[in-house]
């Protein structure tokens, strides 16, 4: 990285240690980052598809243990097998398939688990987790987080060597992802399956019940996918032909400080 | 008449025709015999990882009797249409036989009384539908160890038919599991639910119950239990009705 002549003239010495700023081109992700962005975009929305698929076929969600058509439900989605709950071109395979959609749910849970598992244990190794994603203590105070807030708001993005790092709401976004929604989903997940019941009761009672599971793992699915379009969305508004290029080089260009 | 195409309607309709290709080409995967090979090793890799995590007694979750539905619902055949079963059904199953062939030393043709009279057990679970609903019931019936047993079941037995009064399409339903859930403590044949004789809607008048697999390998109206050593020749070879007629997983353990 060669920063860019100052306009004043200053001496080198003097600004050491160099400070990026806006214009530059830092790196930014790194490479164990990258690849499991780009193999979760393709696993999570394969998976909330196949998924709404197979929500199709119940279309209604309980508490606690049992629940059926008879029992009290939170939430029903109408739909029929010519008309479902979540229309044909939301879901993998496109037209009623309970076997087909299981297929492929249970083909990227796989992709899901196993890489996520070697991302958290490669992001703790290489310490982007605490050095890029733990919040600092100057971050945590309420005031700063409400600044963020507003800036985010009203959508001002930071500029210059500020955009070198993550703010507080993508740190909280990203860690929530990471250690809260897809454990939870994971996890409700396998409380689905009968036979991980019989040797992991516990898990069951954790989440109050195979009904409650499901109903947590469609929330959690939920929040998963609001995620993505509000990063979507920020992706856009942030300039996506930089955001995009930084997730497939590693290497991102400062935004340049409004004058 | 050509219609003037505004350059929005024309992106608008490049991205659903993009997403729409997109996504026959998932169904069009979804179809391949390659994919579904990859799926099917994928299913075969769960099936692994989770009997090497599970015990093979491991139980399933045993409930009071408190924490059951009010209605437990049926599904898939509520009265199977054969004569020979009507015929049964209307004398309370009093000359009928459940048959245990196959690979066993002494094959077996037992009444409903003495079936009855064999000991049992009684659990109240959890069955849960491949669809996702959940149901909670108290199930009687004799461990279907015991009725292998009885038989002499041969060295070269694998799986456990289930064979079937009630039909699909005119194919009679069957279903199959191997020797770990056969010899599981849980793995009975109903003949009461809730505390009455079972119900015909709910499979009158044996019914399998293997509490670690979804409903769909709860197969009802059992008639006959045949040991095998594959399951090649039950059927298209999958194991099962819906696992023949629409691909869905032999092991349903999840």
């Amino acid at each position: 990285m060669t920063p860019e002549a100052p306009e004043e003239e200053i001496a080198p010495e003097e600004t050491a240690p160099a400070q990026p700023q806006g214009g530059d081109l830092v790196y930014r992700h790194r490479r164990s980052t990258r690849i499991w962005h780009w193999l979760n975009a393709l696993t999570v929305f394969v998976m909330l598809m196949s998924g709404m698929m197979i929500f199709n076929a119940h279309p209604r969600l309980y508490w606690g243990e049992y629940g059926a058509n008879p029992d009290r439900a939170w939430l029903v989605i109408h739909g029929t097998r010519a008309a479902p709950a979540f229309p044909g071109w939301a879901t993998i395979p496109t037209s009623y398939d309970l076997a087909g959609a299981r297929a492929w749910h249970f083909l990227f849970a796989w992709l899901l688990v196993v890489p996520g598992l070697l991302y958290w244990a490669w992001s703790f190794r290489n310490r982007h987790i605490q050095s890029d994603l733990a919040p600092s203590r100057e971050q945590l105070s309420p005031r700063h987080i409400w600044s963020d807030i507003k800036d985010h708001a009203r959508l001002r993005f930071p500029t210059g060597a500020a955009a070198r790092h993550y703010n507080i709401l993508q740190k909280a976004s990203y860690l929530g992802i990471l250690f809260g929604l897809l454990p939870l989903i994971v996890l409700t997940g396998l409380t689905l399956s009968p036979a991980m019941d019989s040797a992991w009761p516990w898990l069951l009672d954790l989440f109050g019940g195979r009904q409650s599971a499901r109903s947590l793992h469609f929330i959690a699915a939920a929040l998963i996918a609001a995620f993505i379009l509000v990063h979507l969305v920020m992706v856009v508004l942030a300039g996506p032909i930089n955001e995009i290029r930084s997730m497939i080089t590693g290497r991102y260009r400062l935004p340049r400080e409004k004058p | 008449m050509i219609e003037k195409v505004s350059r929005r309607r024309m992106i608008a309709s490049l991205g659903a025709g993009a997403g729409g290709l997109l996504l026959s080409g998932c169904d069009r995967i979804g179809r391949s015999a390659g994919f579904q090979a990859v799926q099917f090793s994928a299913q075969d890799l769960t099936r692994r990882v989770q009997r090497l995590v599970i015990d093979r007694s491991a139980l399933a979750r045993e409930y009071e009797g408190a924490d059951m539905s009010p209605l437990f619902r049926t599904n898939g055949n509520v009265m199977p249409a054969s004569p020979a079963y009507r015929a049964h059904a209307a004398s309370a199953f009093a000359d009928w036989r459940l048959v245990v062939d196959g690979l066993v030393t002494r094959p077996l043709a037992l009444s409903l009384d003495r079936i009855g009279r064999l000991p049992a057990r009684t659990q109240i679970t959890r069955h849960d539908c491949v669809e996702g609903w959940s149901a909670i019931g108290k199930w009687t019936g004799v461990p279907l160890r015991l009725l292998l047993q009885g038989a002499g079941l041969r060295a070269q037995a694998r799986y456990i038919v289930f064979h079937c009064a009630d039909d699909f399409n005119g194919i009679p339903y069957y279903e199959s599991i191997d020797l770990v859930d056969a010899w599981h403590p849980q793995t009975i044949l109903a003949w009461a639910m809730n505390d009455k004789p079972l119900e015909i809607g709910h499979g009158a008048p044996l019914r399998l119950r293997v509490e670690r697999q979804l409903g769909y390998k709860h197969a009802k109206y059992v008639m006959r239990v045949e040991a095998v050593e594959s399951l090649e020749r039950i059927g298209l070879g999958k194991g099962g009705y819906w696992e023949d007629r629409s691909g869905y997983q032999w092991y349903a353990g999840i």
